[in-house]
């Protein structure tokens, strides 16, 4: 009985733990829109997604420093990133940045993730795409 | 023609697996035996079927008939013979094509090798996985057929994606579908036994090696996999929590569990309901990983295919499968349930913790896995959850595992003295600690906590495995005569306990000294790491048969000395114009070094990512060791004779009497 009891209590305590573990390492995700309008938090960790604006990706000279404006077609952000971009990465593609926000509104990136299929779009970012869509039709009437 | 041949085969083949699960239902209620003999012909023809329609289909990839829509979609007319081959399961429907395929092929296996079984109880098995199979041709046949045309055909085909052109991807697909698909043994036999109500010691007996064989295959599988996805995503990484790797690593998981206690149901009698229960956990996991890859509910690299209404019918049928084998159980577990009494402190009890701690970690693994699912589902928000929640989950689940593996092996079965473990032990913990420390001190690692715990680990394990065979030796006149005379049972258990000690090094030491640089680097320009000079001297044109590389030139060297010439390249494939990153790498026992080409950055410069991984082939060095005591242990004495018996069926008679019906 106390065996049972003693594999009872191990369990319940490793299910406590890992629900406060995946309490504590929970990505959210944003889109541009929702970045703009604040419901972000800052400088905590997060993931945004959107499409690579066309023309907007510029490379600092000398470094790997590459900034690039991402868009839901409505609100844009600009994300900063240092290293090597994924094979998939080019103007007009989905993509999905893990990082955190700047006081100064930039997203400073750790991880940038393109979808390994061209045609393959991230379903955060169709969703958010969609949400952003229909959102820009509700509060400008007059388009 | 071919593969409308191929249709037709495969519609056969859906009618024999049916007439192969329905025939022993229809016997069993008229008790004709002879009548329920029926399924293992059908069997045997179900395979010979799908094996037509898989030859069909590897015939239209070869003869590059494009107007069969997979084909045009997963090949191209420059695409090399091998990868021709290769990409008949490349994709969604030739993959569950060979899913059936391997299914068939593990039924027909049983039906040669359990001729020694009673037969109210072989029938069973096999109907039971004739019914499995019903559930794939069906779902191939209705919404995923690989042989369905293309009207007008295309004059040219799509190519296959260039991340599955890889020599790791001809293989990786195949054995991890021999380890996902051969659960289904185990499953089978579950359910056979609770359907009769009675589960003896010759259960166990004959699902033990079958289970190991699965679970062979698994390893080998996941370990192939880790390795492709390490050359061949181009950033080094091994092992990335993705979605679809837990997916197979958490039968891999729970069959671990599943062999080691049908362990304890076959040497001691107990456990039994629990074993029941665990073969039913681990062929629903790798169900639920076919769900959790095929239908695309996943974000992640391997989501390829995604397509609704494949994913309600795959859910549709693991509820199915899952729910009526746990019914059954609930029903059943009674009957088969009790055995052996075990005192606290045994071997039986550590058993039941590595079991606890394996299961725990699957359902961790499960949780991190589907909770986005449900959440995204819920409409509670999209999130992710990364590798953070995994290794604080996991790290302590399997650091526990590893100091219950090396006293498991030298605990008695039954009863043991805490006294006479706590000597034996003595020496291995000392030795490990000193171990640790020394080499935590020589490696001179950043992360001295997680270094050192790793490495203690490991070494206890390495430490006590090393006694164990000791006193097993011991028991013989002489050492040599004792090694030799080791059974391979036991041979197998070490070997395999030793590849995780050395899975733990690999994976300690290739975190904590890994070290791992994205650099600007202009022809002529050097970078050290490590103590090796990197030195870039430019990138040139190379063509391939199906794509275009820029080939970059990368000299190593230490101490002035030479060690390796890199030529990584970046690689446009014509046909898709996907880019793909082929990393450059010099493999070493104790180190790798790897170097891969991003961007292009103007002026003959490039951003190159160089890496100095320590110790990172340990890792699947590992892997294979587990897969290799896995062999050894199946290859066993006692699994040999039964296999002779079943030749001269002499024991028949003895065996039948043993699983009368109840």
């Amino acid at each position: 009985m106390i065996f049972v009891g003693v594999i009872v209590t191990g369990v319940a305590l490793a299910a406590t733990l890992a629900f406060i573990a995946i309490g504590e390492n929970m990505l959210y995700f944003f889109s541009p829109t929702q970045v703009k309008n604040g419901e972000a938090p800052r400088e905590r960790t997060l993931r945004v997604g959107g499409l690579v604006v066309p023309g907007s990706v510029a490379r600092e000279q000398g470094s790997l420093t590459v900034q690039f404006d991402l868009s839901d077609n409505r609100e844009s952000l600009t994300v900063k990133y240092t290293g090597i971009l994924p094979d998939l990465f080019r103007e007009g593609q989905g993509i999905v940045a893990t990082g955190a926000l700047e006081p100064g509104g930039t997203f400073v990136a750790e991880e940038v993730l393109a979808k390994h299929d061209e045609k393959y779009m991230p379903p955060e970012v169709a969703e958010a795409l969609e949400l952003a869509e229909q959102g820009g039709r509700m509060s400008n009437p007059q388009e | 023609m071919i593969p409308e041949l191929g249709h037709f085969a495969l519609i056969l083949a859906l009618l024999t697996a049916a007439t192969q699960s329905l025939i022993p239902l229809f016997g069993g209620l008229k008790r004709t035996a002879n009548v329920s003999a029926a399924a293992v012909p059908a069997a045997r023809a179900q395979f010979v079927f799908c094996l037509l329609a898989f030859a069909c289909l590897t015939a239209a990839f070869v003869l590059q008939d494009f107007s069969v829509t997979y084909v045009a979609t997963n090949s191209n007319s420059a695409l090399p013979l091998h990868y021709r081959v290769s990409a008949v399961w490349g994709a969604h429907e030739g993959s569950l094509l060979l899913w059936a395929l391997i299914l068939s092929g593990w039924t027909v296996a049983v039906t040669f090798f359990s001729r020694n079984l009673p037969d109210v109880f072989r029938v069973r098995v096999i109907a039971v996985m004739g019914a499995i199979s019903v559930g794939f041709y069906l779902f191939m046949l209705l919404t995923s057929n690989p042989f369905s045309r293309l009207l007008p055909s295309a004059v040219e085909g799509n190519d296959l994606n260039p991340l599955l052109q890889d020599f790791g991807l001809i293989l990786h697909p195949p054995m991890l579908y021999m380890g996902y698909v051969g659960l289904v043994v185990p499953f089978s036999f579950a359910v056979a036994a609770l359907i009769g109500g009675r589960l003896d010691p010759a259960w166990t007996r004959w699902t033990r090696p079958w289970t190991v064989v699965a679970w062979v295959f698994l390893t080998l599988g996941i370990t192939l996999g880790s390795w492709w996805a390490y050359y061949e995503l181009g950033w080094g990484g091994w092992w990335f929590w993705d979605p679809v790797e837990n997916a197979s690593f958490m039968p891999w998981l729970m069959a671990t569990a599943l062999i080691h206690s049908l362990a304890v149901s076959e040497q001691r009698g107990a456990f039994k309901a629990w074993t029941v229960l665990l073969a039913i956990f681990a062929f629903s996991l790798s169900l639920l990983g076919t769900f959790l890859v095929r239908s695309g509910v996943l974000v992640s690299v391997h989501a390829f295919a995604t397509d609704p209404a494949r994913g309600l019918f795959i859910l549709m049928f693991l509820a199915l499968v899952v729910g009526s084998a746990l019914v059954l159980f609930a029903l059943r577990a009674q009957a088969v349930s009790g055995g052996g009494r075990f005192d606290l402190f045994s071997r039986e009890t550590l058993l039941l913790i590595n079991n606890v701690l394996l299961v725990v970690a699957a359902a961790s693994v499960l949780l991190g896995t589907l909770y986005p699912l449900i959440l995204d589902a819920m409409g509670l928000g999209k999130i992710s959850v990364g590798p953070p929640y995994f290794n604080s989950v996991f790290v302590p689940l399997v650091l526990v595992l590893l100091a219950v593996l090396g006293i498991g092996p030298l605990t008695r079965w039954k009863k043991d003295r805490s006294r006479r473990l706590a000597t034996l032990l003595r020496w291995p913990l000392i030795a490990s600690i000193v171990a640790g420390v020394v080499l935590t001190v020589a490696s001179d690692a950043e992360g001295l906590a997680a270094v050192l715990a790793g490495l203690v680990f490991a070494a206890w394990v390495a430490a006590t495995t090393a006694l164990a065979l000791v006193e097993r030796v011991k028991l013989r006149t002489s050492p040599l005569a004792g090694l030799l005379r080791l059974p391979r049972g036991f041979t197998g258990m070490t070997v395999a306990h030793l590849g995780a000690a050395v899975m733990v090094v690999g994976i300690t030491l290739t975190t904590a000294l890994s070290t791992e640089k994205d650099l600007r680097l202009s022809p002529g320009d050097t970078y050290a790491i490590a103590g090796y000079e990197f030195r870039f001297s430019g990138v040139r044109q190379s063509p391939g048969p199906n794509y275009r590389a820029q080939r970059g030139h990368i000299e190593v060297t230490r101490s002035g000395k030479t060690i390796a010439q890199l030529f990584p390249e970046k690689r446009l494939y014509l046909n898709s114009s996907s880019p793909m990153t082929e990393a450059a790498i010099d493999p070493g026992f104790t180190r790798d070094l790897y170097a891969a080409l991003g961007d292009e950055l103007g002026d003959g410069a490039w951003a190159v990512r160089i890496y100095h991984k320590p110790f990172v082939r340990w890792i699947w060095l590992g892997g294979l060791l587990m897969a290799l005591g896995g062999i050894l242990a199946v290859t066993d004495r006692r699994y040999r004779i039964m296999v002779r018996n079943e030749r001269g069926r002499s024991d028949r008679a003895l065996a039948s009497g043993a699983f009368a019906e109840g």
